[in-house]
């Protein structure tokens, strides 16, 4: 697959673009957060993007949907990384259609996919339990019980979690943290007895949720897929998580770029424009050239995952790790080189930094994509 | 069948029978590889038969015109003939600075005359070409360079020192930079010309490198007599052809940071040489740097890929030589300081087995020019900022 984009992706970028610079700019996500607001984005926002086919994207035809594949949706990611747009884009569109599309029955994957392309239903992915990801430490159990399941545990950090109309999680069947067979996905509607919601506050005011299930009965049909074979599908879900993460982070780190490359060609100092300093130039072109190193690393990862390439894994940790890496450069050289002004909340420099730490720590950083890159490649 | 079919399954037969069992390994290192020229002893009966039955088809220069014996070949056969290669792991016939890089200079700036001369003997690898850019007054400036080029009617007379020409005590001419006008301003009176190093006056003396190795002389010019027919493009407008030739030499040095296919990767290196431990490289700092050295790899690879494939669909301009060059010459660099830790005290054993013959701390000094030679990485800086950037 030749390394470029076609004209139709071309064309979803553009109009992504003008979409998103319009309903959803970085002045909204200021807004939004001034507000106070619990969800980060305004209440027409994804019926828009409903509208324009957006929550559709992955879902195959067969089940109402318009199968763009991932280097399409990838476009939008990026520019929502340029604007920091806040939607159920990432938790709903990206994560819940892959979830359930990759191990749900038909019957369920007929419900459920329909009602997300259709707008009808959020959902919010609950896996991680602690500080750092850790996919195969799962310890929330979901014992047989009766007709169904008993499930009772805590979960963290869940995107989406205290707005979204159905949970699914990832729960232990059998084993022991620390193993991966014994993992199974239900999906559940978090307004049922026993299900805690508890909205927690981060640095990039997105919508993250701890939640806890005390005693939470769920019926046999909230099993998505076979019992105790669900890790596969976690695990295929996080790396497309992670592959559009790090098509975000190349959005933030352009768009830092552009933003800072302006500024140096505006701002004076000593006389003369600070982009004249050889010490400046150095650094903004050593950043630029990092960037087209991401832009690579991206697009190949999407491109795999349109190929269902064996390979996807490795090259998902290969984009998520080095968009950690530059994505971190970026934001820092974006206020470094902006010198006090960037340090202001009134700049937006600002808010690209406290999106980007968080999209990158989401499940797994660099430490936990290059362990498990060098451990695919076998050392 | 196609015809880019047929040209597949006729190429693939044709290196079947033609490519000697020898010459399907990689070259280890440059003294392996076939340079050609009048001084050339063959390593090997097979290496001289596959240098000329590979030249007498062109395919030593595959997508130069057939009349210059060429082998004429258009985008898609020269990329058939590549994987053709590949498949069988053929390694190039030859390799050749003309082939590189004057050889298309002629083909793009070059008088009829000029072509005719010099692009069949190159193809053949009868001739071996050297460069004559830098002085030892004029590295990343090379636009200060002062050998002068006397203008005496139907000739110059060339006085000066050119350094870094490359195996200059081993090549057969010379395409080299003289200062033709010392009116003009600096860029605008530079002539790009060629000579015999045999010419009197041109004495080339071998400089010894770090690394113990001499791939490089300084070559002192004095008196030497250049034919102005020998000048390539207008007299006084050698710059231009410089700026291009610089741009294929920062392609190919900037292609340094991709490893050979097949090689071994760092994180296999290591494993062998520090063990492993619950599939993990034992010595887990080390592992740290490496798999970092590895993703960067890994993304400077698909870079080449990328910019290669937009090039091909003609979509914008994408990262620029200057980029590639400066990337893939510091993750060279990179790489081989690596492998002197995984290789631990051994790795800086000057000769003898167990550093493979004093290889490992030979290249690894030797890649230290890499991100110097060609326009070193702080130029390659200054053109992305200044070019791609638009920072004055």
């Amino acid at each position: 697959m030749a390394m470029v984009i076609n004209e139709e992706q071309q064309m979803l970028k553009e109009s992504a673009q003008g979409f998103l610079a319009e309903y959803a700019p970085l002045a909204e996500v200021r807004r939004q957060r001034d507000a106070g607001s619990e969800k980060g984005y305004a209440d027409n926002l994804w019926t828009q993007m409903v509208d324009m086919g957006w929550a559709a994207i992955l879902v195959p035809e067969a089940y109402g949907g318009l199968a763009f594949g991932h280097v399409g949706m990838g476009q939008i990611v990026e520019q929502s990384g340029r604007t920091l747009s806040a939607s159920p884009l990432f938790a709903t569109a990206i994560l819940g259609v892959t979830a359930i599309n990759h191990c749900a029955s038909e019957g369920q994957k007929t419900e459920l996919l329909g009602a997300i392309a259709a707008g009808q239903i959020t959902t919010a992915l609950a896996v991680d339990e602690n500080i750092h990801h850790a996919p195969t430490q799962i310890s929330t159990t979901a014992t047989a019980s009766g007709q169904g399941y008993l499930l009772n545990g805590n979960k963290r950090f869940v995107v989406d979690g205290s707005t979204a109309d159905r949970l699914i999680v990832a729960a232990r069947t059998a084993g022991d943290a620390g193993d991966s067979e014994g993992v199974s996905l239900f999906i559940v509607d978090p307004a049922i007895a026993g299900v805690e919601v508890q909205r927690t506050e981060m640095v990039d005011c997105r919508n993250y949720a701890t939640i806890s299930f005390n005693n939470v009965v769920v019926p046999e049909s909230a099993l998505l897929g076979e019992e105790g074979s669900g890790f596969a599908a976690l695990s295929a879900t996080l790396d497309v998580g992670n592959a559009f993460l790090a098509a975000e982070l190349l959005g933030i780190a352009q768009e830092t770029f552009d933003t800072t490359l302006r500024y140096l060609k505006e701002r004076k100092q000593f006389g003369v424009l600070i982009g004249s300093f050889q010490a400046l130039q150095h650094r903004a072109a050593h950043w630029w050239s990092e960037i087209e190193l991401c832009k690579s690393v991206v697009l190949k990862a999407l491109q795999a995952l349109d190929k269902g390439d064996t390979k996807s894994p490795l090259l998902v940790s290969i984009a998520k790790a080095k968009l950690c890496e530059v994505s971190e450069l970026a934001t820092n050289e974006a206020i470094q080189m902006h010198g006090g002004i960037g340090m202001t909340d009134e700049y937006d420099i600002g808010f690209f930094i406290k999106r980007a730490r968080p999209a990158a720590m989401l499940f797994g950083g660099y430490s936990y994509h290059g362990d498990r890159f060098a451990l695919l490649s076998g050392y | 069948m196609s015809d880019l079919q047929t040209f597949r399954q006729e190429t693939r037969l044709w290196l079947e029978e033609n490519c000697p069992p020898s010459m399907r390994f990689p070259v280890t290192d440059s003294d392996d590889a076939c340079w050609g020229g009048r001084n050339w002893t063959f390593k090997s009966e097979e290496q001289k038969q596959w240098l000329e039955s590979m030249a007498a088809r062109g395919w030593t220069a595959p997508d130069w015109p057939a009349e210059y014996g060429g082998g004429g070949l258009n985008k898609a056969e020269s990329k058939i003939l590549k994987e053709e290669m590949a498949r069988i792991n053929a390694r190039s016939p030859l390799d050749s600075f003309g082939i590189w890089m004057i050889g298309p200079a002629l083909l793009k700036f070059g008088s009829e005359a000029l072509k005719q001369q010099h692009l069949p003997p190159i193809i053949r690898g009868e001739i071996r070409w050297c460069q004559g850019y830098s002085e030892p007054g004029a590295g990343s400036d090379l636009a200060g360079l002062q050998a002068r080029g006397e203008d005496r009617g139907d000739h110059f007379i060339a006085n000066g020192q050119k350094v870094w020409t490359s195996y200059a005590d081993k090549c057969d001419w010379m395409f080299c930079l003289l200062r033709t006008d010392v009116e003009a301003k600096k860029q605008m009176g530079i002539s790009l010309v060629l000579f015999d190093m045999t010419t009197p006056g041109v004495t080339p003396k071998p400089i010894k490198l770090i690394s113990g190795s001499s791939p490089f002389c300084e070559t002192f010019l004095d008196n030497v007599r250049v034919e102005k027919d020998q000048v390539v493009g207008e007299i006084n407008q050698g710059w231009t052809i410089a700026k291009y030739l610089l741009t294929h030499e920062r392609e190919m040095i900037g292609g340094f940071g991709l490893t050979d296919a097949g090689s071994e990767t760092l994180g296999q290196l290591a494993a062998n040489s520090l063990g492993v431990a619950d599939g993990r490289i034992a010595n887990s700092i080390l592992r740290g740097d490496i798999l970092k050295w590895e993703i960067d790899g890994a993304a400077f690879a698909m870079t080449a890929e990328r910019v290669t494939d937009e090039v091909k669909s003609g979509h914008g301009v994408g990262a620029t030589s200057a980029m590639l060059k400066y990337a893939g010459t510091e993750l060279n660099k990179r790489r081989y300081e690596l492998m002197m830790k995984i290789d631990g005290s051994d790795a800086m054993i000057w000769d003898g087995a167990n550093s493979n013959g004093g290889w490992t701390p030979r290249t690894w000094l030797r890649t230290k020019g890499n991100s110097i030679e060609g326009g070193t990485s702080e130029v390659q800086l200054n053109i992305i900022a200044k070019n791609i950037l638009g920072l004055g």
